[in-house]
């Protein structure tokens, strides 16, 4: 039951899924529409897990003072704000006490952590519950904003698609900005013509790199520019198809492994 | 001899800070300065402009924005270029985005280009000049935002049956039903073409799973790390165009005559490449001679 | 732009100036950008997936059930099913019964190689090989010009390169004689597909750092315009709150160099 039964779902599903390809249907169409639907719902409580374990690091870090500990706050944070900003919005012309009720809830969600954590857990416990009737007075209180769980006005919260726009996104895309310096670098130390093929590694990443050049002299910048052309849709193809081919061929043998059960290593030990 | 030595191994032994420095110093002057280079247009992506442009009114293009926001440098000029195109010449919208934080990225883009196409504007390509009046583009109308969902192998294929199957409402909770533009909107059948803008490997799955199942006409913008993986498709038929990084975005701006980031920042690129040749150069200078050194000094 | 969007601008320069100054060393202010964004992005996340899909998907559809009743009696009670299996997946964090959330994972590696095997076989390998195997057009071998991608030459270039590049994949057999001299040609083409992807990535990163660029000069321009008195939000906090920034960043720099300094003379 608890090593086989898993294989034997593996194996069901999957020639199931393999055989309604290429014999359709109507009862199997059905049976089919269904399982996208549902493998999607389970998914979603898989990507949980994830945010879960992300929250379990930080607060363990908190708790035995890890290096860069203190950063672990800013995480969760983060987190939180998130997930404030997400369930509320405005519902008039101003925000009212809105900022004083998401610090609140900030406040209270820290002395909730440390009360988890700290040894004096009383004077944790105490300060949070004074946050807690701050942020409930507010909530019950000021009608300039509301919370909404079941229907998506959390979306469209200004707050939320800022902390979105201006926070998440200027980070994300700076840290891979960071690799353009990266590969100047990568360029300056390891790309070598240390031999023949390392050359011609070389020399067509130099010509497809000045294939949009337009200052050069004698005529160069077409012949650059249809050479590279030439080499994206000539050799780079072939080069590719072979490795298009060969992955397809992996993807396809190793399903057919996994689904026959001669592949077991992805469920883990146990 | 041994004042080559010098140079060379303190060439070598440099410090990547200043390599760093370098780079930034040369971006920064070129960006400052303002001027164009001119871009010639590809094939791949002319396919791809032909192909929208002769769109008539009121057809659907889904447009699948792939990314996060790591990738955003290349792949939302495209976003901006080819939707602003679409909507000024009517054609409706439904959008997707099947990675992690891509709705940001939709939403963030939505917004946008709404705003840019309240005003009145001319383009003129194809030498014809095209007038368009500004108008206000209304969600449900004009496009369709369906968001996020996990596995998107799996919701490529739903979409197939039918968008309702994975998507029941769209992304701001409004039921597709409800919607005006997807009135008879079941499938990919009722959609013109598929554009996927993507820096991750959703994109094999809109080749395998979408185009190679669906058999709609497949358009894809990619990164520049991915683009040169993907031509063996554009070759065997199955993608009918690719735009490749920012040179692709600023060629699909240039057809359309609405230059924008990408166009801006090809003289950037220009500048930088030639940065990073010369560091080629010199590196290989330096190794060469470093090792023509060591041999005579091992001699 | 009003005031407070300007503040938000303001908020992602910063943050992107923090995150830049890692090329110089790891420090506080990288260390804080790199925290938070992954906060953040987790909570975006959150938020997606639940107004995105735990809702519609199956919160709406058991919403005429009752709790009690375990939303068995809704109409379309069928989507508890999905939703246990999914909650199963949570016995990973037991170590007793972990064993139980391979079930669900069962059913979705099933599904998913099971959609893999016919779609990826047709499409990666039986398409591409047609593709491959087109009729060589003798007549028209260099089309006038040997960089034709089209001509009869490039399709042969193109057909004998995969076979090459498929050969130099192929370690059950050594690479001797013939077969080793195909790999070579093999190998040849795949450094030139590589050297193609190399040009365009360094494209791709370079972009990165325009995109970045860019969004400054929009922050600068934004604040210069505000400064116009002409400009319908106008007011002289725009360019204060951009020197306040500027000067943040130059006095970091001076401490910087001072610090590297006093490290170099002690």
């Amino acid at each position: 039951m608890k090593r086989q039964l898993p294989f034997l779902l593996v194996f069901i599903f999957g020639a199931f899924m393999t055989i309604q390809y290429y014999i359709p249907h109507e009862s199997s169409e059905f049976v089919y529409t269904f399982l996208l639907d549902w493998t999607m719902i389970i998914g979603i409580f898989a990507l949980a897990l994830g945010i879960w374990s992300l929250y379990q690091v930080s607060v363990e870090k908190i708790k035995h003072k890890k290096e860069n500990w203190v950063y672990s706050y800013v995480t969760l944070f983060g987190l939180f704000i998130m997930v404030v900003l997400g369930f509320t919005f405005k519902v008039g012309d101003s925000w009212g006490l809105y900022s004083v009720f998401v610090i609140a809830l900030m406040a209270f969600l820290y002395c909730l952590i440390n009360a988890s954590i700290a040894k004096s857990k009383g004077l944790w416990f105490g300060l949070s519950g004074v946050a807690l009737v701050v942020l409930l007075g507010i909530a019950y209180f000021d009608d300039s904003w509301g919370v909404a769980f079941m229907t998506s006005e959390g979306l469209r919260n200004t707050m939320f698609t800022n902390f979105a726009d201006f926070v998440m996104t200027p980070i994300l895309a700076t840290m891979f900005a960071l690799l353009a310096f990266f590969i100047a670098s990568a360029a300056y130390r390891a790309f070598r013509a240390r031999n023949v093929l390392a050359s011609l590694l070389l020399v067509s990443a130099i010509i497809v790199m000045l294939r949009f050049n337009p200052y050069m002299p004698f005529g160069l910048p077409e012949l650059i520019a249809e050479l590279s052309n030439w080499l994206m849709n000539v050799p780079n193809l072939a080069a590719q198809r072979a490795i298009v081919i060969g992955i397809g061929l992996g993807i396809v043998a190793t399903s057919l492994k996994v689904i026959l059960g001669i592949e077991r290593g992805y469920m883990g030990k146990g | 001899m041994t004042e080559h030595k010098n140079i060379f191994d303190k060439m070598m032994t440099l410090d990547r800070r200043w390599v760093f420095l370098f780079l930034i110093i040369v971006c920064v002057a070129t960006y400052v300065v303002d001027f164009e280079i001119p871009i010639n247009t590809e094939p791949e992506v002319e396919s791809i402009f032909n192909f929208l442009d002769s769109l008539p009114e009121n057809d659907i293009v889904l447009i699948a924005i792939d990314y996060d926001p790591n990738n955003l440098a290349e792949l939302h000029p495209m976003t901006y270029a080819v939707v602003e195109h679409l909507w000024r010449k009517k054609v409706k919208i439904i959008f997707t985005s099947l990675s992690q934080l891509g709705p940001a990225m939709a939403d963030q883009a939505i917004r946008d280009i709404s705003d840019s196409l309240k005003v009145d504007k001319t383009y003129n390509y194809n030498g014809v000049e095209h007038n368009f009046k500004g108008r206000e583009i209304v969600n449900g109308v004009d496009y369709t935002f369906l968001g996020f969902k996990p596995y998107y192998a799996l919701i490529i294929l739903g979409m197939g049956q039918d968008f309702r199957l994975n998507f029941p409402s769209d992304y701001y909770g409004t039921p597709l039903d409800d919607l005006p533009m997807m009135q008879g909107v079941i499938n990919y059948d009722q959609v013109a073409c598929v554009v996927d803008l993507s820096g991750g490997n959703i994109t094999d799955a809109w080749i395998s799973y979408g185009q190679g199942r669906f058999n709609f006409p497949l358009m894809l913008g990619l990164t520049g790390v991915m683009v040169s993986q993907y031509y063996p498709f554009l070759g065997s038929g199955q993608v009918s165009g690719i735009m490749g990084g920012l040179l692709g975005a600023a060629q699909y701006e240039e057809l359309a005559d609405n230059p924008g980031r990408a166009k801006d920042g090809m003289r950037v690129q220009l500048y930088a490449h030639y940065v990073i040749i010369l560091f080629i150069i010199l590196g290989n200078i330096g190794y060469f001679m470093t090792r023509r050194n060591r041999l005579k000094g091992g001699n | 732009m009003e005031f407070s969007d300007f503040l938000w601008m303001t908020c992602g320069i910063f943050l992107t100036l923090a995150t830049f100054s890692f090329l110089y060393k790891d420090n506080p202010f990288y260390k804080f950008a790199e925290h938070l964004v992954v906060g953040v992005s987790a909570g975006f996340t959150i938020i997606v997936l639940w107004h995105g899909t735990l809702v519609p998907n199956l919160f709406q559809k058991l919403e005429d059930g009752n709790w009690f009743m375990l939303w068995l009696n809704s109409s379309e009670w069928w989507y508890v099913v999905p939703a246990v299996l999914g909650l199963l997946m949570w016995t990973r964090f037991s170590k007793k019964y972990s064993w139980v959330s391979r079930w669900p994972m069962g059913l979705y590696i099933g599904i998913s190689t099971g959609i893999a095997i016919p779609l990826e076989m047709s499409n990666r390998v039986n398409k591409q090989l047609y593709a491959m195997m087109v009729e060589i057009d003798w007549a028209n071998f260099f089309g006038g010009n040997i960089l034709s991608t089209t001509s009869g030459f490039a399709q042969l270039l193109i057909f004998l390169g995969t076979i090459a590049g498929l050969v130099y994949f192929f370690f059950s057999k050594e690479h001797k004689g013939v077969f080793g001299g195909v790999a070579t040609f093999g190998i040849w083409i795949l450094m030139i597909g590589f050297g193609a992807s190399f040009g365009y990535t360094v494209m791709a990163r370079v972009s990165l750092f325009i995109n970045r660029m860019q969004d400054t000069k929009a922050w600068g321009v934004e604040a210069f315009n505000a400064s116009d008195v002409a400009n319908p939000h106008y007011s002289s906090m725009y360019p204060i709150v951009f020197y306040l920034l500027v000067a943040f960043v130059v006095g970091y720099i001076i401490k910087e160099i001072m610090d590297h300094l006093k490290r170099k003379n002690a």
